[in-house]
């Protein structure tokens, strides 16, 4: 996962000034990969606000959305999904070259999405158990994020991303400014909220202290534990929480509660690995060491 | 190539070579072969990157299945936690507080609004109206379009306050919700829902003045139908040539099969003859359902016949079901009772858990076997749009002949509107839509 930077900083800016002092505007496309639509569906959800940030921005590429398409040049590019076949990595290399910012959005993007369970399944088992003939299916050993494969500027995170911080980030990017994504836990908003915490109160393991917030501690304040769809905060200390955790459960089910939307993530996945593996894994497939990280990096191709 | 020369060459071959298809959720694309004339080959090919969701639930209990299947499709989640939550409690043998049913149906009803609206208005009304999206549509028609992003936002609303928010909701669990909403919540939907109402009858007014292209054929259509509801969290599966079974017989009736040239598995009955889901196939066979005040607006239209026969009159029976779904919604925000509990109390077990329910596209069939923990062994999800893949491939074989002869870009793009009618959820599919057609010179 990558830090959010500045997306436009003053020399951006002077980019969309045309020489007779006009605005042009950005040139932004919406493309996806291995996903479910939902995180462009975000766009599309801020009803009130759609049309008039279609007249700021000129939207060049989004083909849920217009039949109108481009393949750059793109001025910010948001990309939803993860990488999963050889044509997606291929052709992630591409947009990169043609794109001055891109931006990944939702869980997928940003950290593999739930679908980066299955590496830690054997990829062929995995194929042949979904179809009858695997050998017409397409896809990459192990499902990646975005930023495995090339350079991400920033990043929204969530399953799905937030409309609040969708919208933010767009106003920052019509204007010029940064946009204001906040890094701390889940447990911080609840505090906030005047939620009580669910798993003082009730013993309800929660993913809070280690998830970065941006759902507006959703899920204690409708009754239940976080699990986690936004992703470790920095500094997230995992471990411990683990510990914590597996005072009275076994290490398969501390498995269970970080192999979520978000479990390739490197501090939840360390978690995943250290119990075991997910829910669903076979006894072959348990990793032997807990650290995958440098095997996975050989496989990407260079970016 | 130019725009002016016609779809075909003089011969009756087909040398048409169109990129992506838009306006749909995922990716995907169609080979029309066509040789002398005749149509040999209309495959819908989708190559949507798969996801293995199947095999991704294996190992989890009833709850994170749940919350995972959701992920199969950011437009339509509500249906595939609705289907999942009622073959776990069919399973487990869990009864639900009615309140508690009255509740899950008014989940099901913000998706059906959303993702209608988002379809009739953003997807699907640029077609009639020679837009290439509802953004270009708003310059010119800034109110209609406006209103019907109104209409989306009362059926996200719904998902947001009962689901916890608009995509991927949070709170369906076994045995009912996470938390108990309580009565002012609930009436807080009232108004929003009434300003929704008055905008979907207009949009029925709206569609059904659209002018679609000649086409009639009698495909088989499949929906669920229940007693005395419009279908959607349950019924039995009846058709146009008579079917009428228990939802949780789908397997002994139907049959998934693979092509190579998709990545969902295409459905077919027994027969091997293709089926269709969706509005126009529950207007067919459910309409006597409706809510009363859906019932009056497609009585108004006159076009209940073609709904069942044209294909491009889909959008009419979208916005008919789009009156029902708020009319409903209206009726149980006014009747609702907080239940005492958030869930009823359930326990883990063994059991083949299997359901059905209507979802936005169509029918939807799931299946778990939970070993003795009462977690997921096997698990089988068939969406609705890998069961019309087959239909519409039917239906593309039977129209294409009809534009042949006209100049491309129209061609072209009355295929395209064809393919959009059925409104194809790709990504729950599987995968993608570009339209490509093969030369066979």
């Amino acid at each position: 996962m990558v830090s959010p930077v500045p997306l436009l900083p003053g020399d951006d800016r002077a980019r969309y000034v045309s020489r007779s002092g006009g605005h042009r505007r950005p040139r932004i496309g919406v493309v996806k990969f291995a996903s479910c639509d939902g995180c462009q569906l975000t766009l599309l959800d801020l009803e009130d606000e759609l049309l008039a940030i279609a007249e700021r921005v000129d939207l060049v590429e989004f083909a849920e959305a217009t039949s109108r398409r481009s393949s750059g040049p793109f001025d910010v590019l948001f990309v939803e999904g993860s990488i999963s076949t050889p044509d997606q990595a291929a052709e992630i290399l591409r947009l990169r070259a043609v794109t001055r910012r891109l931006v990944t959005i939702g869980a997928c993007a940003t950290a593999g999405g739930i679908q980066a369970i299955r590496n830690w399944f054997d990829h062929d088992e995995v194929r042949a158990s979904v179809y009858p003939e695997p050998e017409f299916v397409e896809s990459l050993a192990t499902v990646r994020p975005v930023a495995d494969f090339v350079a991400v500027d920033a990043e929204l995170r969530g399953c799905p991303i937030s409309p609040a911080q969708l919208r933010e980030f767009l106003v920052a990017l019509v204007t010029g400014r940064r946009p204001q994504l906040p890094d701390e836990a889940v447990c911080l908003e609840c505090k906030r909220r005047g939620v009580v915490c669910v798993a003082v109160a009730r013993g309800v393991p929660c993913l809070g202290p280690v998830t970065r917030t941006g759902c507006g501690a959703l899920c204690p304040a409708y009754g239940r534990g976080c699990y986690g769809c936004f992703g470790p905060r920095e500094s997230a200390n995992t471990a411990s929480l683990a510990t914590w955790f597996g005072d009275d459960r076994s290490a398969g089910d501390v498995a269970r509660l970080f192999a979520g939307f978000t479990a390739w993530s490197g501090p939840f996945r360390a978690v995943v690995d250290s119990h075991g593996g997910p829910p669903g894994v076979r006894p072959a497939e348990i990793p032997a060491a807990p650290d995958r990280a440098g095997g996975d990096r050989s496989e990407a191709p260079d970016a | 190539m130019h725009d002016t020369d016609t779809l075909a060459t003089p011969t009756g071959d087909l040398d048409l070579d169109v990129a992506g298809l838009t306006r749909v959720e995922g990716e995907g694309s169609l080979r029309l072969r066509v040789r002398d004339g005749v149509v040999e080959e209309a495959h819908l090919e989708i190559f949507e990157a798969p996801r293995y969701f199947e095999r991704l639930v294996v190992g989890r209990a009833p709850d994170e299945v749940i919350d995972i299947v959701a992920r199969i499709c950011g437009i339509c989640p509500v249906a595939y936690q609705m289907t999942a939550v009622h073959a776990f409690e069919a399973a487990l043998g869990v009864e639900i507080d009615p309140r508690t049913r009255a509740l899950r149906r008014l989940l099901y009803c913000g998706e059906w609004i959303e993702s209608h609206a988002l379809h009739v208005y953003l997807l699907h009304l640029p077609d009639f109206l020679g837009y290439h999206s509802a953004i270009e549509l708003a310059a010119d028609h800034r109110d209609e379009v406006a209103a019907g992003l109104a209409l989306k936002k009362a059926g996200n609303e719904i998902v947001g306050l009962v689901g916890g928010r608009a995509i991927h909701p949070v709170s369906v669990r076994v045995g009912g919700f996470s938390r108990v909403f309580r009565r002012s919540e609930i009436a807080a939907l009232r108004e929003p829902l009434e300003h929704a109402l008055a905008i979907a009858e207009a949009t029925v007014h709206l569609v059904a003045g659209l002018e679609p292209p000649a086409f009639s054929r009698e495909a088989r259509l499949v929906a669920l139908r229940h007693p005395s509801e419009y279908p959607m969290n349950e019924g039995r599966i009846v058709s146009t040539d008579g079917l009428d079974i228990a939802a949780t017989a789908w397997p002994t009736e139907f049959r998934e099969r693979q092509v190579a040239w998709s990545h969902a598995l295409q459905s077919r009955g027994h027969d091997e003859r293709p089926y269709l889901l969706g509005p126009s196939s529950r207007i067919t066979l459910a309409g006597d359902r409706l809510h009363p005040l859906a019932a009056t607006a497609l009585a108004r239209t006159g076009l209940a016949d073609e709904i069942r026969t044209n294909p491009y009159r889909s959008i009419v029976a979208r916005a008919v079901e789009l009156v029902d779904a708020v009319a409903e919604a209206l009726d149980i925000v006014d009747r609702y009772e907080p239940p005492t509990d958030p869930a009823t109390a359930w326990r883990a077990g063994p059991g083949l858990a299997a359901w059905a329910t209507e979802a936005p596209r169509g029918l939807i069939f799931h299946s778990y076997d939970l070993d003795e923990r009462g977690l997921v062994e096997h698990a089988r999800i068939v969406p609705p749009t890998s069961q019309n893949q087959a239909a519409i491939e039917a239906d593309l074989a039977a129209f294409a002949p009809r534009v042949l002869d006209r100049p491309r870009a129209e061609a072209t793009h009355r295929i395209e509107q064809l393919i959009r009618s059925y409104d194809p959820c790709i990504s729950c599919a599987t995968h993608f839509l570009e339209l490509e057609v093969e030369d066979v010179r």
